[in-house]
């Protein structure tokens, strides 16, 4: 075959990572598959990309994808700060961040929600399968009420719902879908790299080894059969020419920041990405029944990220030159007289 | 001015014979020493006198106070009134209350007493060129030359006016002109733990960052402490101690933090530490500080405390910082050129520090772990790459020795005795020094430490000399805990403790006192006993 090249002239060798550890069948391999399809066919150039994660499975995974790219993993449930800290050096970087439904409802709960307060500018992708794999399958915070380990233990506790709580957190982006889903979550993926704040994707991804049985969620079948889609997702960079031929009476269109276009077909009617107070209904509707929506459940595009809050320099800080970091003497003589 | 009467007591009982003792009459403090000078106010009834309001009078006892001090001392009414006026201008009937105050407290001193100590202020021109100023306003200067550029912290005493300063400082100086945009970033982030990793993830991607806290935060950021020192991430770290464990006494001051901000977080880790005795100091050493990290790659904590934090102390100006600053080894195309094939973590010089690049630079790119990794940064649960990592990150640290700011020596002739400390231990110290020799002719030499790792310069010293006394604000004898895990045996039997851990700043007769007891030249009883039976009596 021969190599495919995006716009840039890159072959995809370097949006590919090294080779998974994580089990065959595994959901969040199929996420990193579609991380590698998205930023290629965007054409972004890995070296610009900052990948992040905490500690777990999910967290794992990005030694999986975009090799060329600088990676962080964290501490357990941190990788909100640090990816805070990184762009606040770096503002011209893209960062996306991997965590898990532990490493984000659990232990991270408090920097999930104040990186959603912020909108700092960065991808937060939880790969959600209910429970925690690496250390062999205890529930996490969105494990299902009633779920069962395999020892017994039954689950009292009502999940935490991460979308409804990012959306009444002030969050940006937030959308929801199934790894298993390929067209939808490259869709969702591609229009979160155009979007200018906190995109939060909760992907239900089956843990193959501790969370696919019969009566879980985040099974397989179970999501395959219960998957309510509020919209069917397209996106459209800025740089391509729009050919695609929606109805105008179930398409709605979200104009990116960038200039780029998310068209969402309303599957379920009316739905509309905008509007706050029906997005939190669907979502709690839709779990009542058992079901979990799926597809961009809530975009605020204008909405200021945190950069543009503290009103920064164009130059990223990390590199600005002594000069203009070290005021003159003049400043020092200023103090000291004060001081005096 | 003392409010409490189990402090009152304390105090009177540590004064030198022949102070003055200025008190609220009921106190009757005069019944327990006969070798002072006693000057008894009425402050309940002069304050009733000027102040019709009694929801009022606690505000204004204090100038009834100053009044009488006036008085006592010869300082002159109207340079009273205008030190008044400077702070209460603007606030007419505020004005009026404490000017009230203020001249009955100097009428009643004219009135009753008469002069029986020898203390009296008078004109110089000594503070001529000084400057007034906190530690944590000199820091915050500091850090801003430096050229720092990311800043988290959370709210904590006594650390909040180090950030808060600096924010002030920032906005007035860090601007651009042009654009009237920031060349700066100031988070409040919501605790410690996001403070750190903020920092972290900020000097992981280029920047110059830092943050402030105390005690409890310093426990909150153990883990990512751990993970900034294997992946050798650089950044600076305030450490404003207070009074602990846990919430402790958090207005009251110590140096308590030392063991752990040295080896803060689990495994095998250890930390350079940057001690400030004085607010130059703080203003050197943050800039100091944000140097080290970047040269080793890794954090610096500066070790100031509340009480060179939030006092205001004289000291000379400061100066300009001359020439650049020290980005450390960051990998350029020339380097890469030079060393041939790059790894993270190669030790290419034989120092232990190795090359790192940086997010967006066109360098070579890396995946920053806190899990075990071999030199070119990949995963690795290899026996020798774990070894290997670990004695290249402790070759580094002993690399530091070379870099951080040496010890302070000051030797005295004849001196058998030596005297180690460091931060605000030292000004009680070195007033220690001089009442050692006066009262029994002591003579001691003195070592001020300024940084860990410690420099050659320690084992020299306690060589010197035949007993040494390190002198600390604290229980446990921390900082003698770190030598005693480096010194030779027959070096370590020659240290001794002087602690002083009560939450008050260490005084000098304190340190004499004590020497002195160790030395065989004082009975430990005849120091204690009256402190404790007056504690005692005071019910506090």
């Amino acid at each position: 075959m021969a190599d495919r090249t995006n716009r840039l002239g890159l072959e995809i060798t370097p949006y590919r990572g090294g080779k998974t550890t994580l089990c065959a069948g595994c959901g969040h391999n199929a996420i990193s598959e579609r991380i590698i399809d998205a930023f290629f066919d965007l054409g972004i150039d890995p070296r610009r990309v900052l990948k992040l994660s905490g500690i777990g499975c999910s967290s794992k995974s990005p030694a999986y994808f975009l090799g060329a790219a600088h990676g962080f993993n964290a501490v357990h449930g941190r990788m909100p700060s640090v990816g805070t800290g990184a762009m606040l050096a770096n503002g011209k970087l893209l960062a996306i961040g991997v965590s898990g439904d532990g490493d984000t409802g659990a232990i991270g709960i408090g920097q999930f929600v104040h990186l959603m307060r912020r909108n700092v500018p960065l991808i937060y992708i939880i790969e959600d399968n209910g429970c925690y794999g690496l250390t062999k399958g205890q529930f996490s915070p969105t494990a299902d009420i009633g779920s069962v380990l395999k020892n017994g233990v039954v689950n009292d506790l009502t999940p935490i719902d991460t979308c409804a709580l990012a959306i009444q957190l002030g969050a940006s982006f937030v959308a929801r879908s199934f790894s298993g889903d390929k067209k939808q979550l490259l869709a969702i993926l591609k229009a979160s790299l155009s979007h200018r704040g906190t995109a939060l994707i909760d992907v239900i991804s089956p843990c193959v080894a501790f969370n696919d049985h019969e009566g879980s969620t985040k099974s397989y079948a179970y999501a395959k059969d219960h998957d309510e889609p509020v919209d069917e997702v397209s996106f459209v960079p800025f740089f391509e020419d729009i050919s695609i031929d929606y109805d105008p009476g179930t398409t709605t269109e979200v104009k990116m920041p960038d200039g780029s276009r998310l068209y969402l077909k309303k599957v379920a009617e009316d739905y509309d990405p905008t509007d706050k107070l029906n997005a939190m209904r669907v979502i709690h509707e839709t779990a009542r029944r058992g079901e979990f929506a799926t597809g961009v459940l809530y975009i605020e595009p204008d909405k200021a990220d945190f950069l543009t809050l503290l009103n920064l320099v164009d130059e990223p800080l990390a590199t600005l030159p002594l000069e203009r970091v070290r005021p003159g003497r003049e400043v020092l003589d200023e103090i000291m007289e004060s001081l005096r | 001015m003392v409010r409490h009467l189990g402090a009152a007591l304390a105090r009177v009982w540590t004064l030198e014979p022949g102070a003055a003792v200025l008190y609220d009459e009921p106190l009757k403090l005069n019944t327990l020493r006969s070798d002072l000078v006693f000057y008894p106010v009425p402050f309940d009834k002069i304050v009733a006198e000027v102040c019709k309001d009694a929801k009022l009078r606690r505000l204004v006892k204090n100038m009834i106070y100053d009044g009488v001090l006036s008085q006592l001392l010869g300082i002159e009414l109207a340079e009273m009134e205008r030190a008044l006026r400077r702070q209460l201008g603007k606030k007419v009937k505020a004005m009026e209350l404490n000017l009230a105050a203020l001249h009955a407290g100097f009428a009643y001193a004219e009135k009753t007493f008469t002069k029986h100590d020898p203390y009296w202020v008078e004109r110089m021109d000594k503070t001529a060129g000084m400057i007034l100023v906190e530690g944590n306003a000199a820091a915050a200067l500091g850090a801003m030359m430096a050229g720092v550029t990311v800043v988290a912290w959370y709210p904590i005493t006594p650390s909040s006016s180090l950030p808060e300063t600096l924010i002030s400082y920032m906005k007035k100086y860090r601007v651009d002109k042009k654009t009237g945009k920031a060349t700066f970033a100031i988070v409040q982030a919501e605790d410690e733990i996001a403070s750190i990793g903020m920092v972290i993830g900020a000097a992981w991607a280029g920047a110059r960052a830092m943050t402030s806290t105390s005690g409890p935060g310093i426990s909150l950021m153990s883990e990512f402490a751990g993970l900034a020192y294997y992946a050798e991430v650089p950044a600076v770290v305030f450490d404003i101690q207070r009074v602990g464990p846990s919430t402790g006494l958090p207005t009251r001051t110590a140096q308590g933090d030392i063991v752990k901000a040295a080896l803060l977080s689990h495994g095998d880790t250890k930390h350079i530490l940057l001690i400030p005795a004085s607010v130059e100091e703080c203003y050197t050493m943050a800039m100091a500080a944000f140097d080290l990290a970047e040269r080793f790659q890794t954090l610096v904590f500066v070790m100031s405390d509340l009480d060179l934090a939030m006092n205001t102390w004289m000291s000379t100006a400061f100066t300009y910082p001359e020439g650049s600053i020290d980005r450390g080894k960051v990998l350029d195309a020339a380097t890469l050129k030079r060393i041939g094939e790059w790894g993270r973590y190669r030790d290419v010089d034989g120092d232990g520090i190795p090359y790192r690049t940086i997010p967006g630079d066109d360098m070579p790119s890396y995946f920053t772990r806190g899990s075990g990794h071999n030199d070119k940064g990949q995963y690795s649960e290899r026996p020798d790459d774990y070894v290997n990592n670990m004695h290249r990150l402790a070759r580094k640290f002993d690399t530091a020795r070379r870099y951080v700011p040496g010890p302070e020596y000051l030797d005295t002739p004849g001196a058998q005795i030596g005297i180690i400390g460091y931060g605000t231990s030292h000004w009680a110290i070195e007033e220690s020094r001089d009442q050692l020799e006066r009262e029994t002719g002591t003579k001691t030499a003195y070592l001020r430490l300024r940084a860990y790792p410690f420099t050659p310069d320690l084992a020299a010293f306690v060589e010197r000399y035949s007993r040494v006394y390190v002198v600390e604000q604290n229980r446990d004898a921390q900082m003698l805990s770190l030598m005693r895990l480096e010194l030779p045996p027959d070096l370590i039997g020659k240290l001794r403790s002087v602690l002083h851990f009560n939450g008050l700043p260490i005084d000098a007769r304190s340190v004499t006192d004590e020497i002195l007891i160790q030395e065989g030249k004082k009975e430990r009883d005849a120091v204690r006993a009256p402190v404790s039976a007056a504690l005692a009596a005071g019910g506090e």
